[in-house]
């Protein structure tokens, strides 16, 4: 199995919030402005930290003769914070959903050229109208997840299939101390207004109020609101259930054969990557290439089985580890599946969940 | 010997780049926060510019604010925990023999030659159930337990039960004190090293004991090094975010993770600007405490 390497301590995955170390300070000169035909054989990719294949960089380079300078971000905030005032150099970028949107916008990113992407055909209907981005004018689908309950097998008699394992009291006080939630606040309101059958995108100030509450009613029994190391604390017998990320899941169950991964059947939050190219990317065609070139059926699978993601290129599919397909954590159930819902930005309701996230923190 | 305050090009030439660099790099950043502070947060999450003291009203609110409160309790306690460890360590190096001041220095500063996030990190391997410390004290107890079953009482100390150390207020305190030991030792260290021992001296020999010398010799004159250190650990306290990030609880959340948060997630620059300000207001705050103190004090006399 090819897998990069990771330690418990701390480990780095696609979604981890490692402060500092993945903020790789880069410094390229904006070669904005040049002729497209001078353009030099280099492309500057700006991705999410083990979000690649092994051969992918190698292929493309010996198949275009172009040269990849890569480079990571930790999470979408700190990508929007280096481009928002200007691109400092990047040609291609890996925003999530709403940051696409957001992207879209503030005019972040550029409209991609359909004809020069004639991989784009390779992407799953599911994933070519998305609501942040209809008809992929902006954005080529990458990889997709969901975020559920990574758990204990052991300590629980079923899978907690409800967001009642953590804000029903009667189910909460089992695990009391034994639970951690993501410190993410439009994710943790959002399962509690999932919980109560709202949406995950609520802007009514009363539904967020009393999520909020639920929040706060569940405190005493949750151990942390961990930033996104939910899948250390579960390996470490920190807590029985986390909140998390599924591909962060993944990558302890295959440490540990004790965990497993289940996504809430109330829904949750479903969440996609993709490739962009942002405003005055120096190398807008070897940009284009790039993306082409992951969106190409065997490079696409050869990245999706080295990272266990689950990608939204459908000419993949026969080429994706068994392994993976058979495993809800990285493919669940398409009837769970369409009961989740993507985190759209919510415009000046984000003042909303910020003071509802910060009463839950102070309470 | 010629006044260097004579010299006045001389002087202009080597103050010029420092001055440019703060002017520049400290003056003009914070320029454009206290500008942002007035702004408001647009629809998606752009600063506009504006005259609005919305911000402010919005900090001084009843969670903000319960948020600052916590914060000034945590950094007192920590910085009290550190003044008490940190007082001892300072005389023992200042006093020590001269070859071995060195050494013991690079000691207290040896911490800063790794990053703080590896360090609170290492805090986590330490503190957490499967930790360090609780691997040493199942060590301990299996140790006791044994002993117990060879004078005859097998199964008095019961089973493990490892320690929930990690993800509460303790561990950020336990995270500051030792972040900020440091910064409250080597000011202290510096004060200390500089204190004429004849003092002590001549306060033992005029029959005054241990205890009274250093209260009454000792810690009066090293004052100037005592706030010095003891304003540094609080202020960096104060305003931290990582500590409790990586080592707090549901309720660590302190004013540095709040002014984060808004900048970070929750993209309203205006509101956290104006957070770091009612920030700076309070550092301030506690310097004109200082310098009110230490003006009042200065009668028993600057160790100099």
């Amino acid at each position: 199995m090819i897998k990069m390497g990771r330690s418990t301590l701390s480990g780095v995955t696609r979604r981890n919030f490692l402060m500092g170390s993945a903020a790789v300070g880069v410094s390229l000169v904006a070669g904005a402005g040049r002729g497209q035909a001078a353009e030099e054989k280099r492309v500057n990719v700006y991705n999410w930290d083990t979000y690649i294949g092994e051969q992918t960089l190698g292929t493309f380079n010996a198949r275009t003769g172009i040269q990849v300078q890569y480079d990571l971000f930790a999470n979408n905030e700190e990508l929007y914070a280096k481009l928002k005032e200007g691109n400092p150099g990047y040609d291609v970028i890996f925003p999530s959903d709403y940051m696409v949107e957001l992207m879209i916008t503030t005019g972040v990113i550029v409209p991609l050229d359909h004809s020069k992407l004639p991989n784009l055909k390779n992407i799953h209907k599911n994933f070519q109208n998305q609501a942040y981005d209809p008809g992929m004018k902006y954005s080529a689908p990458y990889m997709w997840g969901t975020m559920g309950f990574g758990y204990r097998k052991s300590k629980f008699d079923k899978a907690p299939d409800s967001w009642g394992a953590v804000y029903d009291p009667a189910q909460a006080s089992k695990y009391s101390g034994k639970i951690a939630l993501l410190g993410d606040q439009r994710v943790v309101i959002g399962s509690a207004l999932k919980y109560l059958g709202y949406s995950m995108n609520s802007t009514d100030e009363k539904q967020i109020a009393a999520a909020r509450d639920l929040v706060i009613a569940a405190k005493k029994h949750i151990k942390s609101f961990a930033e996104d190391n939910g899948q250390d604390l579960l390996l470490s017998k920190e807590v029985d259930i986390a909140m998390e990320w599924n591909g962060d899941i993944v990558q302890v169950m295959e440490e540990d054969s004790d965990l497993s991964y289940v996504v809430p059947k109330e829904g949750s939050n479903v969440w996609s990557d993709n490739l962009c190219i942002p405003k005055d990317a120096p190398h807008p065609e070897n940009a284009h290439a790039f993306i082409n070139h992951v969106l190409d059926a065997k490079v696409n699978a050869e990245i999706a089985n080295t990272i266990h993601y689950a990608t939204a290129n459908a000419a993949a599919k026969p080429m994706l580890l068994q392994e993976d397909l058979d495993n809800p954590a990285v493919y669940p159930p398409e009837a769970i599946v369409a009961t989740c819902e993507a985190i759209v930005d919510v415009g000046d309701n984000t003042r909303l969940y910020d003071e509802a996230w910060t009463a839950i923190q102070a309470a | 010997m010629e006044d260097w305050r004579k010299s006045k090009a001389a002087f202009a030439i080597f103050m010029a780049p420092a001055t440019f660099w703060l002017l520049l790099f400290f003056t003009v950043p914070l320029a454009i926060i206290w500008v942002y502070s007035f702004g408001e947060r647009g629809p998606q999450g752009q600063t506009e510019l504006a005259v609005s003291l919305e911000n402010y009203a919005r900090a001084v609110e009843w969670i903000p604010l319960k948020i600052l409160w916590k914060s000034l309790w945590i950094a007192t306690i920590s910085t009290v925990i550190c003044l008490l460890l940190g007082f001892p360590l300072a005389m023992g190096v200042a006093f020590a023999p001269k070859r071995w001041k060195n050494p013991l220095l690079l000691i207290v500063i040896l911490p800063f030659w790794t990053n703080l996030l590896i360090r609170t990190y290492a805090w986590i391997a330490i503190l957490r159930i499967s930790g360090f410390l609780n691997f040493g004290l199942e060590w301990a107890h299996g140790l006791l337990d044994a002993g117990f079953g060879v004078i005859g009482m097998p199964g008095l100390m019961g089973e493990f039960q490892p320690l929930e150390l990690l993800y509460n207020n303790s561990a950020v305190i336990v995270g500051l004190v030792y972040v900020n030991l440091p910064f409250l030792v080597l000011p202290l260290y510096a004060t200390l090293e500089k204190l004429d021992k004849s003092y002590l001296e001549a306060s033992l020999d005029l029959g005054a004991g241990q205890w009274r010398t250093f209260f009454s010799v000792t810690v009066p004159l090293t004052m100037p090094g005592i706030a010095s250190g003891v304003l540094l650990a609080f202020i960096l306290s104060l305003g931290t975010f990582l500590t409790p990030d990586l080592l707090g609880g549901t309720d660590s959340m302190m004013i540095g993770n709040l002014i984060a948060q808004e900048f970070g997630p929750s993209r309203d620059w205006p509101f956290g600007s104006a957070l770091s300000f009612v920030l700076m207001y309070v550092t301030f705050f506690v310097l004109w405490l200082r310098a009110t103190v230490a003006s009042r004090s200065s009668g028993v006399g600057e160790a100099g």
